[in-house]
């Protein structure tokens, strides 16, 4: 998903000490380990990892909704693309701070990003085409991000279980939000209906991938899934969101643009043709289609935001010193 | 980067009136004011509260969990502390 990117820990024993045997009773009794718990060194380590790439995701993910705020078909529509975009930005900065509860401060994991040190989403690195792809992104986007995420609520780890409550919540606006721009398009026009198709193809196929690799290759989940970080596989996630989705494009008329697409009536599962896994493995590595683009950007803002964040400094500066001087000389 | 970092805040927020303020997450601001405006805009967004507290960070003094044990254990034994421990007669009615 968010964090797609993890690969495998390392080889390194397990924690043999009581220590660990004590945080691993605690995780087994679904008790929540907050800051200032006794944590496995690899534990805090891949929260790290998974929290920090998962920001990543929410603020790289404003890039290309944004592109399209300024061409929004109608005042309605364009508000809410904004709120839209800004709960991202919300999003992102609720992740950052569970991190640093991890004891890792915000400038570091800004700097592994920009340097592209850290990754983040591949759904991300790809164009935003249409005013459809808009409807695309909220329906499936943030459909699979819905899908993900609220097993994660349920994570063991206190300060990334509980943002999470919070950007569920938000995160059913968007969908609904990009249903109805789907909803629009599907009802109007034979062009507008065949954009919104246009859309769903381009997107259906780079949402399955953001579900993350298949289970014969995931490596990271046996322990993801003894610490309950990660609830369900991979595999699991992708098929429960595929059978979610494929009677809401029945609804608009739309086609899942997949020739092997079957429903298979004894288990009562949509079945999807084969993924072009590498594909995805180029995306992720830097060859999407837009992946120097959004860190580009990325980078731009941050430079050009450098002066505001040192005036802030300054001015809190001068202030205290202010303060002082006064203090001193009514002493 | 050498850049100086900007400050932790840690934010508060009462949901409505009547109601203590309850820890909702932290925001990093250069000074108490851009705090208070950071904090609004990442947690409020929904009308999620009427008033915000922010607290530097490194203002809060914390339990260390390793003496959870020593700080809170004695309370769990002392059952006499509750109403429950103590047996009212029924003819004496609600108490």
């Amino acid at each position: 998903m968010y964090t797609q990117a993890l690969n495998a820990i390392s080889d390194e024993p397990a924690d043999q000490s009581a220590e660990a045997a004590r945080f691993q009773a605690q995780v087994d009794a679904e008790q929540k380990i907050e800051p200032n718990d006794w944590m496995p060194e690899a534990y805090r380590r891949t929260l790290v990892r998974q929290i920090s790439q998962h920001a990543h995701s929410e603020i790289v993910g404003m890039l290309p909704e944004g592109n399209w705020i300024t061409r929004a078909p109608s005042l309605k529509r364009k508000v809410a693309l904004l709120a839209k975009v800004q709960d991202e930005a919300g999003h992102g900065l609720y992740l950052y701070a569970a991190a640093e509860t991890l004891n890792v401060a915000r400038e570091e994991l800004i700097e592994q990003l920009l340097s592209g040190k850290a990754k983040y989403s591949s759904i991300f690195n790809y164009p935003t085409l249409s005013w459809a792809d808009i409807g695309a992104i909220g329906w499936l986007v943030d459909g699979a991000a819905i899908m993900n995420q609220i097993p994660l609520c349920r994570c063991s780890y206190g300060p990334y279980a509980r943002a999470m409550i919070r950007i569920c919540k938000e995160e059913s606006f968007h969908q609904r939000q990009g249903y109805g721009i789907m909803l629009t398009l599907a009802r109007g026009t034979s062009g507008q209906k065949a954009m919104a198709q246009d859309a769903l193809n381009r997107w259906w196929w780079p949402c399955l991938m953001m579900f993350g690799p298949p289970d014969s290759e995931s490596q990271h989940s046996d322990q993801s899934t003894r610490w309950k970080i990660k609830r369900f596989s991979n595999d699991d996630l992708r098929q429960k969101f595929i059978d979610a989705t494929v009677p809401q494009a029945h609804y608009l008329g739309l086609a899942i643009p997949d020739k092997e697409f079957t429903f298979d009536e004894a288990s009562g599962h949509w079945k999807s043709g084969p993924i072009d896994w590498a594909e995805f493995k180029r995306v992720l590595s830097g060859g999407g289609p837009c992946n120097r683009e959004r860190m580009r950007v990325r980078r731009k803002a941050h430079e050009n935001g450098a002066w505001v964040r040192e005036a802030a400094l300054a001015y809190a500066e001068k202030r205290r010193a202010r303060r002082d001087a006064i203090k001193i000389a009514a002493e | 980067m050498s850049e100086k970092h900007l400050p932790l805040w840690e934010v508060f927020i009462r949901s409505r009136s009547g109601l203590a303020h309850k820890h909702c997450g932290s925001v990093h601001a250069a000074d108490a004011e851009m705090a208070l405006q950071a904090a609004r805009d990442v947690y409020t967004r929904r009308g999620e509260g009427n008033s915000i507290w922010v607290v530097p960070s490194g203002a809060i003094t914390a339990s260390d969990p390793a003496d959870k044990d020593e700080l809170f254990a004695p309370a769990l034994s002392k059952i006499y502390r509750h109403p429950t421990f103590y047996e009212v007669p029924d003819e004496v009615g609600h108490m």
